[in-house]
């Protein structure tokens, strides 16, 4: 697990493509020895910018990285000798799954031996024993993406780069692939740096999750920080499904504030996370199953009235879309449990929440 | 080819007179050459088909211009004087420099076209403008311009001077055939190659080499054609010691009619179509690699 001294460190990093506009603003980040850690973020947010200058193929405009407290940035990427799964698996198509295999250890000269041992240790690991004559085309996706994964690692690094690997399967192998690069991660004591813009698989997969936008990071903080203590509205937004109100700060009573809900006269009690005092605007986060339907009175400090607009019944839960506090969008998640609340389209029944669920956040746009 | 069942009258007239019209295209293509290659067998000395041969007597078939282009003569007073090593000269000296320039042009124009495809590279437009130019310009004027600079750095009349025209003839073909292969090229390979430790010497030589060698040796297979059959440039620039296939086939026909030119041409004949055939094949092969089935 992540301890003591970093393997790779960002410090001040700036890109510009064009040297003008910036894609990565000023970006520091360490990832510690053994960890697992996922750059996430929309398309051009400068996540994979920042991996392609990690492992060598895009010169950062401004800054140092680290690897191993060595800087990086003059060391040809051939000569970094860290291990980088690429979103099209990029196998050698002319060469046999075998021979992709080896091509690090003939250039490491190995003797012919340890070449095969360790092909075969690399095919074993990844199950694919059967198929080291095989051309990368006659693979499926899935197997393509394993070799790619074994060719990676066979040579063994300390580091390893995943640019979006899993972003051509299909959904029921994704998810067995995300188990299967997670186990490999645990087994071998590696670290990796993976870069996805799909929040379920950093979610799975990582120790830490950065959330990119714009060039910088919004946070960067285990992913069960991420979704229950989101630093910022983008955040909160980006990681999970969110219900969001807008409104003015009216009272401020250090950690928690009162929040007057824009176009309507709710005053909503609000934990304070990111928001100045008195009169500043704010964005009010709250997750979906943190709503309960038809509270006691009193058992908790915000109950409002809301009228159910639509329910989607999905199993396990009731999705359910009520206007609460003029917001026509707010969704709740209730439970499929014997005791919960019958609801009816256009109902109106009341809802409430604690004042922890609810983060009075900056008021993005 | 069957017509679906909804086509007018109109529709299928025409639909017959197309296949008609490629039929007589065809025809017209292909019957110089059918009508040459049997021609070539005659035993008689003439440019036309004889009764013997009309009527499959073994008498009017003969291998003698081929033995004549190998310098082989039959002995028969008449045709002495057609009978020379000039084929032979000819043949040899057409293979040495269309192979040299062939080896210059592949190199020259491969190293052109990866860099016309490097995104660093600037002016890209204008240069390939430039490569591709020998393609455009009438050969007459190349040649002519080429016989005045090379006078004045004494290149005339050498072998080094034609073999470096038609290196330059032959580059376009090359620079044109590998930039289209290198459109296709996934540049994540070299990428992924380096992030294995080759250094870019060793993944251009193990990886981008083997997938862009199709594009490479279609486009010398062109530059080799282009070479072998080329007269124009040598009857500006060569001198008497650069007597080439062509030209002998250029000077036989103008001065002596003779069957040893159908001879040579059927060779010429069977030479492209083995040439041709490579290039399909390499073409299949190169699809196959990268996983898209031949049809």
């Amino acid at each position: 697990m992540p301890n003591e001294k970093p393997l790779v460190r960002f410090v001040d990093i700036q890109k510009s493509y064009d040297g003008d506009t910036l894609v990565v603003k000023n970006l520091n980040l360490d990832v510690a020895k053994g960890e697992f850690l996922t750059m996430l973020g929309p398309s051009g947010s400068g996540k994979t910018t920042c991996l392609m200058m990690l492992a060598g193929f895009e010169p950062a405009t401004h800054g140092e990285i680290y690897l191993n407290d060595q800087g990086i940035n003059k060391v040809a990427p051939h000569k970094r000798g860290i291990g980088m799964v690429f979103q099209n698996y990029a196998l050698f198509p002319h060469m046999t799954v075998a021979e992709n295999l080896a091509f690090p250890l003939w250039v490491r000269k190995m003797s012919k031996s340890e070449q095969d041992e360790r092909v075969n240790k690399a095919l074993a690991m990844v199950e694919l024993s059967a198929f080291g004559n095989r051309r990368p085309a006659q693979l499926s996706g899935g197997q393509q993406q394993r070799v790619a994964v074994a060719r990676s690692l066979v040579f063994d690094p300390d580091l390893v780069l995943m640019d979006e690997p899993l972003g051509a399967l299909d959904k029921n192998l994704r998810e067995q692939m995300q188990y299967e690069i997670k186990h490999i991660h645990e087994n071998l004591g590696l670290t990796v740096v993976y870069v996805t813009h799909d929040q379920s698989e950093a979610l799975t997969m990582s120790n830490r999750i950065a959330v990119f936008d714009d060039g910088i990071i919004q946070q960067c903080a285990p992913p069960e920080v991420l979704y229950e203590e989101p630093d910022n509205a983008f955040v909160a937004n980006f990681i999970g499904e969110n219900n969001r109100l807008l409104g003015d700060v009216v009272e401020d009573a250090g950690d928690s504030v009162k929040v007057k809900i824009d176009d309507d006269s709710g005053v909503v009690h609000a934990n304070k996370i990111n928001v100045e005092g008195v009169g500043s605007r704010t964005t009010l986060s709250l997750r979906p199953e943190r709503v309960t339907v038809d509270p006691e009175p009193g058992s908790v400090p915000n109950i409002f009235a809301a009228h159910a607009k639509e329910l989607i019944y999905l199993g396990d839960h009731i999705r359910t879309r009520f206007t609460v506090c003029g917001h026509d969008d707010f969704i709740v998640k209730i439970p499929n449990s014997a005791a919960h609340a019958q609801l009816e389209e256009g109902a109106t029944v009341n809802i409430g929440w604690n004042v922890e669920d609810c983060r009075a956040l900056d008021p993005s746009d | 080819m069957a017509l679906p069942v909804y086509t007018t009258l109109g529709q299928r007239i025409w639909h017959y007179s197309y296949l008609a019209f490629c039929t007589f295209v065809l025809f017209f293509l292909v019957a110089p050459l059918v009508a040459v290659i049997p021609l070539s067998f005659t035993s008689a000395p003439f440019l036309n088909f004889t009764p013997e041969m009309l009527s499959l007597d073994p008498e009017g078939f003969s291998t003698r211009w081929y033995k004549g282009l190998f310098g082989i003569c039959d002995q028969d007073a008449n045709l002495s004087t057609m009978c020379t090593d000039r084929w032979v000269v000819g043949t040899q000296n057409s293979f040495i420099i269309a192979i040299a320039s062939t080896l210059l042009a592949t190199f020259l124009g491969t190293l052109a076209a990866l860099g016309l495809s490097s995104e660093n590279m600037p002016f890209r437009r204008g240069i390939m403008a430039l490569m591709i130019s020998p393609l455009i310009v009438p050969l007459i004027i190349t040649a002519s311009g080429m016989f005045f600079f090379f006078a004045k750095v004494n290149l005339v009349a050498s072998y080094a001077g034609i073999i470096l025209a038609h290196t330059m003839l032959g580059i376009p073909f090359v620079v044109i055939t590998v930039t289209s292969t290198l459109v296709g090229f996934d540049k994540s390979l070299t990428r992924s190659g380096a992030s294995l430790g080759g250094s870019p010497a060793y993944c251009f030589y193990k990886i981008q080499m083997p997938l862009i060698a199709p594009g490479m040796i279609s486009g010398a297979l062109f530059a080799f054609i282009t070479s072998f059959d080329e007269i124009v440039i040598i009857l500006f620039i060569g001198g008497p010691e650069q007597h080439t296939l062509p030209r002998q086939m250029w000077s036989g026909i103008r001065q002596e009619i003779s069957p040893t030119i159908l001879a040579a041409a059927t060779i010429l004949v069977i030479l492209s179509v083995l040439l041709l055939t490579t290039l399909e094949l390499l073409r299949r092969r190169s699809e196959r690699i990268r996983g898209i089935t031949p049809h």
